[in-house]
């Protein structure tokens, strides 16, 4: 039994693939360490899941600083330059239209609308950006079947381990989430 | 002061709260409700009653999830009524003419463009709050920042509104932005009314993709909170209408789990989201600034004397705000009156902070409005000068008089600690500052245009019943959907609130779960 990844695939006894272990925590503390513990074990294919973002959790993790900046300065570059196109083309080229006796391509003039172009392009990114790169929409999960699970949106802090992780294994992979304090642990069904 | 609504059991059955708030910890009464402290050294809390992150789910969900208390029916009726007066005036409007109006052929810009800048500047108070405030880290602005974002919005569709019924021939609208049309002309964008255009869909839109991101984990909560209903209590439930057997449960779950995108409150997920928020501060910051800066363009470009003055960006975009304020504190005054435990999360602090910001901005106009005269008399062009004193002295002498008394004169009582926490005062302040600035504009407007040059143009300007039921009609829209929105949507930053209490910095071990401690405590 092997799957893409080269990886084991986990079943239950009923027969359901495995999606991983959950592991629950009481507190932002004992969840920041827990996640550093889990980091330094080696494990790549994991999440935690908090009621709000935690200062300092991506370091505890071990995420890399996300692209998502360098996305929204190229499409602030894009919508001002493509703004200045625009104004360039319609009133100098396709539409000569003199104002006020100033020249065709009287760029100042266009400044306020490239500025508010490139404003719109970069919101428009940061929000769809992070929305893509997040993976969402998505609106099933497996961790949503756990009736437990859902309290993460409102005062629990969970850690998820994947099945598909290449160090994961049922026991020590409990046994790790046991150690750092979780104050419960359940198996997840895909 | 309490933190808990006086009417106890009115609150406990509206935030489905198991525990009233806990008893205030000592603190010197001067300090108000214990927020109001002036040593830098000391860090007030952000929210009140030693509130745990379970008990703040609950009493913001709790507007939203539980019956609107009694007010709320009426109030609605009220409003949405007034909205639909402004509708079909503007549809007598449409149908009948521009003539229906007061303008004349002197004074062609009046009531309909002061209520476009009015509100449009209304509306950056909102996005002041939540970009400019986030980059400067000041935490109190999280309490705040959604029901002033709403607000942002709503200003913004009320005063799109009125440039739109202004153009005279309103099907003709789609002619402002350049798309492609049978005579293959396009718009003049050396023009400031075109940047307007551009300026204020831009800013609607924005503001609303950043309010839109900032409740999606919000969303999600509501989306988990009706899932676990359902999955604890299959059988039965509060169904929407007696005769109607689908539960109200079923149809939030699908519809905040529409909206909130699946998510998940993941880390990997914050994590990005923190940087879209960041960023999106960063461009808002310079576009609440152009917006009302492209406004006053459409003045001060013109050769108008009252009009065509440098001084217009900066001083419009401080009367923006300082009318932005005003407006919020007057809605927010009530409503943390009228709803359980509001006041925990509204603190005296943000009254007093926002005052200070009333105050100084306040004086911001108070110096552009004097430094218009300097400039008149020093910049020796006599229309210029008579435009400023028949603005003083004129026919209209008693709406700048207004204006003065309201915006100059009233905020000073703000220098008065004892004023500036006072809520009723407050709001009186905020009231008076609303009227002022609406008056500010029409005396910008039409002061400037009802004596021109020849005093054959000499007019006055005269509302018509039109005139006045649209005004109040977009007050209508106005509060129509700000009832909307504190009812069905999470009216507070849920997740980011939580991130400001205590417990929630992962350095925090003293007994570890929330309760009654950190008061006076700084981070980390």
């Amino acid at each position: 039994m092997a799957n893409s990844r080269g990886g084991r695939v986990y079943v239950t006894e009923g027969g359901e693939k495995i999606y991983g272990i959950m592991a629950e925590f009481a507190t932002p503390a004992d969840l920041y360490h827990a996640a550093e513990k889990v980091r330094d074990a080696g494990y790549k294919e994991w999440d935690t899941y908090t009621p709000f973002p935690i200062h300092g959790m991506e370091d505890a993790m071990g995420v890399q600083r996300t692209k998502l900046p360098v996305a929204v300065f190229a499409a602030a570059m894009t919508g001002a330059g493509l703004a200045m196109l625009m104004q360039w083309w319609m009133s100098s080229v396709d539409y000569k239209l003199v104002t006020q006796g100033k020249p065709y391509f009287s760029w100042q003039a266009f400044v306020p609308i490239t500025f508010e172009l490139g404003v719109l392009f970069s919101a428009f990114t940061a929000l769809l950006g992070m929305i893509a790169l997040n993976k969402l929409p998505m609106w099933y999960h497996p961790l949503t079947k756990k009736e437990r699970f859902l309290a993460s949106s409102d005062d629990k802090f969970f850690v998820a381990i994947e099945a598909k992780d290449s160090k994961f294994d049922p026991e020590r992979t409990r046994e790790l989430l046991q150690k750092a304090g979780a104050t419960s642990i359940e198996l997840v069904e895909e | 002061m309490t933190s808990l609504h006086p009417d106890q059991a009115t609150a406990q059955r509206l935030a489905g709260l198991s525990r009233p708030a806990a008893p205030p910890p000592v603190h010197d009464p001067k300090s108000g409700d214990g927020t109001l402290v002036d040593e830098p050294g000391v860090r007030p809390p952000l929210v009140l009653g030693g509130r745990t992150f379970g008990e703040v789910t609950d009493i913001i969900c709790g507007y939203s999830e539980n019956p609107p208390p009694r007010w709320w029916t009426p109030a609605f009726i009220a409003a949405f009524s007034l909205a639909q007066l402004g509708g079909i005036m503007i549809l007598y409007l449409v149908i009948t003419g521009i003539g229906t109006w007061g303008l004349t052929n002197q004074v062609d810009w009046a009531w309909d463009i002061t209520n476009f800048v009015f509100w449009i500047g209304i509306g950056h108070a909102g996005t002041l709050i939540s970009a400019i405030l986030c980059l400067l880290k000041q935490k109190w602005r999280t309490a705040v920042n959604r029901s002033a974002e709403a607000m942002t919005i709503f200003a913004v569709i009320c005063a799109a509104t009125f440039p739109g019924i202004h153009i005279g021939r309103q099907w003709m609208a789609w002619f402002l932005p350049p798309i492609p049309n049978a005579n293959g002309i396009w718009p003049n964008f050396r023009s400031p009314l075109l940047w307007d255009v551009f300026a204020v869909s831009t800013y609607g839109t924005v503001s609303f993709l950043f309010w839109y991101m900032g409740m999606i984990p919000d969303f999600a909560t509501l989306r988990d909170r009706a899932d676990r209903r359902l999955r604890s209590n299959p059988g039965s439930g509060a169904v929407l209408l007696p005769f109607v057997p689908v539960r109200t449960d079923k149809i939030r779950a699908f519809v905040y789990g529409f909206l909130s995108l699946g998510w998940r409150m993941s880390s990997r997920h914050w994590h990005r989201y923190e940087a879209a928020y960041l960023v999106l501060a960063g461009v808002s910051t310079p576009l609440v600034l152009s917006v009302h800066s492209i406004v006053s363009f459409d003045f001060a470009t013109s050769i108008v004397p009252g009009w065509h003055t440098t001084i217009f960006p900066p001083y419009f975009v401080a009367g923006a705000i300082f009318g932005g304020f005003a407006m919020v504190l007057m809605l927010l005054i009530p409503f943390r009156e009228l709803y359980p435990n509001m006041k925990e999360l509204v603190t005296l602090r943000h009254i007093e902070n926002m005052a200070k910001i009333i105050l100084v901005t306040g004086m911001m106009v108070g110096f552009a409005y004097s430094m218009e005269f300097f400039i008149a008399w020093y910049g020796g062009n006599k229309f210029e000068l008579f435009a400023f004193q028949n603005r003083a002295f004129g026919p209209y002498w008693w709406a700048y008089f207004t204006m003065i008394s309201c915006n100059v004169i009233s905020p000073q009582v703000f220098w008065n600690k004892k004023m500036r926490t006072n809520p009723l005062v407050v709001w009186i302040v905020a009231l008076l500052v609303t009227i002022g600035m609406w008056f500010e504009r029409f005396v910008i407007i039409v002061t400037s245009l009802h004596r021109s040059f020849l005093p054959g143009e000499y007019h006055m300007f005269h509302p018509t019943l039109v005139d006045i039921c649209i005004f109040a009609g977009s007050f209508g829209v106005f509060l129509t959907l700000y009832l909307l929105f504190m009812r069905f949507l999470p009216s507070f930053p849920i997740a980011e609130l939580k991130a400001v209490l205590p417990a929630a910095s992962p350095h925090n071990h003293a007994d570890g779960h929330g309760h009654g401690h950190g008061h006076a405590k700084g981070g980390h």
